[in-house]
């Protein structure tokens, strides 16, 4: 083979790899995507609270969802299904849950706000979806949430859906969802 | 005995080995493009069985054939098998055999690395379809195998699938990466890029594709590995995952994919109108244009297969009006075929009858495509019967019709024997008659709100699925007379002239008809 065949093989055998990282790459390219642009609906933690200055408060609608995951058996549900509440003002809702099995049971809640334009303006100070909930046999307990929705909040938008979807993490390893959450506290650095 | 094998090994540089080691050893790009051929044919059967067991079942409303489980397994093999096993290999197939006999080379560039790349195909597809006999079935979750449902609720034998999706990629990439060396490093003198041929353009864009995509599919592939074995958790929304992450990874891969299938076609498609009209194809410039563009813009439009997920509106619109934007060029190799045509003296031997129907049928398909590209119109087609047309309609009229053109129109010099003429036209208007029967009533079922992928529909959806399942069996039906007509060809026939048709252009069509082992030793002279 001559010498510019042998460099053009050279070059497309390094792009294979390449590419293939590049799909890796994906994963975090899409959660700084999501995170820059605050579409999908995700809601990362803040503490830019000091920054957040009241002007004028509008009224607003805030409608509260609790889903189970398949084969989640807990109760989970929110503890008041809609507040009305003011912009720029902190709130603290909370979710009632209960571990109906016979086992101790770990889980982890994962929100989720509609419309997904709204996502970047609500703020969570504190909220039980930063962390795993560990239950024992027919233990309760009230989750919090501690938010604020902003005023930069798009005008057009009266009513806010937060829901969070119970997943059953028992089985995973603790390690795998910690990640998650140096994630979601990632957020608090911008 | 021994004497014969001697004789044979002197003989080694002017012809094949005998006997079944000449196809396992073989590094002769003719071999191997015989040998990719023969595999897709064989894979276009086994896919094409499965898809006369989902219309079997779908003759009726109800369930009358085949448990739902199995059914779903039907649809994802015959899809996976369909695109991975019967078109790609088809087309690699025909590279092998023309690209170096286009381009005045004597074989392809990595003449081992050829032979690796094909051999491993059948392990690919003998664990694919191996799964069918394991605990749990096959695959059920769709070609598209979409995250969680091929992940969390996937049956065991996805671990087989994902080993195969691993070895059909790596076959995809050696294949490209040797098109690629060859078309770059291997033309005779004089044949410079813009003289090319344009199946051989054809390829080097798909290759480059290939190259670009082919890795990503395994990433998502890998992902899906490490999510069901080793407790991560990239689609899995319990650990901080994400289901929609899979989609866009996927279509990354998947709509640079359909455009793979795709342009080879438009270069086979090409030369055959360009022979049978006699012409000198018009706007070949503006064809190689149109194919860059295409291919371009194939990476940024992926999204448009998921506008359902909840993208943010202005994504939405991006990606419709980058997908619109597709039927441009789309647009000018279309207006450049009728023009090739136009004033040109035709002659409709069955390439071109292939060919001819091509243009009409995937244009259908485009055209359905450009409705699909409407967002709001999309939230209503959305996984329905009609994106399921629209799809058939550019790969079985559009690639595979393109596949089986080729095949008339090369046929008589890879084999030195002419086809059946009227055997040909009888497959062709069969096929034709079949293929519209079969996916034009889907339209109408998918714009009455029928959902794809479900073994069961509603009492409304009955008759135009009853037409739509007589259709496919008639489809299904005449490409055994395909089969038919290739061993005939292969095993006899009138001789074929060198040229073979009076139109054809080329340096494929100066060797010798059948084209002798080796081709080209000494590079032509082009002007």
């Amino acid at each position: 083979m001559n010498p510019e065949a042998k460099k053009t093989l050279r070059r497309l055998v390094i792009a294979v790899p390449l590419m293939f990282a590049f799909g890796f790459a994906l994963v975090p390219l899409y959660n700084v995507f999501c995170e820059v642009t605050g579409i999908n609906g995700k809601v990362f933690q803040s503490d830019d609270a000091k920054e957040l200055v009241i002007e004028d408060g509008r009224p607003l609608g805030l409608q509260f969802i609790s889903t189970n995951n398949e084969n989640m058996p807990w109760i989970f549900k929110p503890s008041e299904e809609v507040m009305t509440i003011s912009t720029g003002e902190y709130y603290t809702a909370t979710y009632y849950v209960k571990n109906t099995t016979n086992k101790t049971m770990t889980a982890q809640a994962v929100p989720s706000v509609a419309p997904s334009n709204a996502a970047a303006h609500l703020k969570k100070l504190e909220c039980f979806c930063f962390e795993q909930q560990e239950l024992a046999p027919g233990e309760d307990a009230l989750l919090p949430v501690r938010l604020l929705v902003s005023d930069e909040l798009p005008k057009n938008i009266k009513n806010i859906i937060l829901s969070y979807t119970i997943f059953d993490v028992t089985e995973y390893d603790d390690e795998t969802v910690a990640q998650v959450d140096s994630e979601g506290h990632h957020g608090m650095e911008h | 005995m021994s004497a014969v094998i001697e004789n044979h090994h002197d003989d080694h540089h002017h012809g094949p080995a005998k006997g079944l080691t000449r196809w396992l050893y073989t590094t002769n790009h003719k071999d191997i493009g015989t040998l990719y051929l023969w595999f897709s044919f064989a894979m276009f059967l086994i896919g094409g069985a499965m898809a006369l067991v989902i219309r079997a079942e779908l003759f009726q409303p109800g369930m009358q054939i085949v448990e739902p489980e199995f059914y779903n397994q039907m649809i994802t093999l015959h899809g996976l098998i369909m695109i991975f096993g019967g078109v790609m290999p088809a087309f690699v197939g025909l590279a092998n055999w023309l690209v170096p006999m286009m381009i005045g080379a004597p074989d392809m560039a990595l003449p081992r690395m050829n032979n690796l790349s094909f051999w491993i195909l059948p392990f690919a597809f003998f664990i694919l379809l191996s799964s069918l006999f394991m605990e749990g079935g096959a695959p059920n979750f769709g070609w598209t195998f979409y995250a969680p449902l091929s992940t969390t609720y996937a049956p065991p034998s996805v671990t087989f699938f994902i080993f195969s999706v691993h070895i059909m990629g790596a076959s995809s990439i050696m294949g490209a990466i040797n098109v690629v060396v060859t078309i770059m490093n291997m033309r005779a003198p004089g044949v410079t890029l813009m003289k090319m041929p344009l199946f051989v353009w054809s390829w080097l864009i798909t290759a480059y594709l290939l190259i670009a995509v082919m890795p990503v599919l395994a990433g998502a592939v890998t992902m899906m590995l490490m999510d069901i074995h080793f407790g991560t958790s990239f689609f899995n929304a319990a650990g901080g995952g994400d289901p929609v992450l899979f989609q866009h990874i996927f279509w990354f891969f998947g709509h640079p994919e359909v455009y793979i299938m795709i342009l080879p076609a438009f270069g086979i498609v090409s030369h055959i109108i360009e022979t049978f009209s006699r012409k000198q194809l018009f706007g070949y410039s503006s064809m190689v244009w149109a194919m860059l563009s295409i291919a371009i813009l194939s990476f940024v439009v992926w999204a448009h297969h998921m506008f359902t997920v909840g993208l943010p509106l202005a994504a939405e619109l991006f990606f419709m009006w980058a997908t619109m934007l597709i039927a441009v060029p789309t647009g000018v190799k279309v207006f450049n075929w009728v023009a090739t045509m136009f004033k040109g003296s035709l002659t409709f031997e069955t390439p071109m009858l292939f060919a001819i129907a091509f243009v009409v049928l995937f244009t259908i398909g485009g055209l359905s495509g450009l409705m699909l590209a409407i967002v709001p119109a999309d939230f209503q087609y959305h996984d329905t019967y009609f994106v399921v047309a629209h799809f058939h309609y550019v790969l079985v009229p559009g690639a595979i019709f393109s596949i089986m053109a080729a095949v008339y129109y090369w046929i008589p010099k890879w084999s030195g024997n002419m086809y059946d003429e009227r055997l040909g036209k009888l497959h062709f208007w069969l096929s034709f008659i079949g293929v519209n029967v079969t996916f034009f009533p889907q339209h109408f079922i998918g714009l009455a709100g029928m959902p794809r992928r479900y073994p069961d529909y509603a009492l409304q959806f009955a008759d135009w699925n009853m037409v739509s399942s007589v259709g496919a069996f008639l489809f299904g039906v005449s490409q055994i007379l395909f089969l038919f007509i290739v061993l005939k060809t292969v095993m006899g026939g009138k001789k074929a002239t060198d040229q073979v048709w009076e139109g054809a252009r080329g340096l494929e069509w100066t060797v010798a008809s059948p084209a002798p082992y080796h081709t080209f030793t000494t590079p032509p002279k082009v002007d």
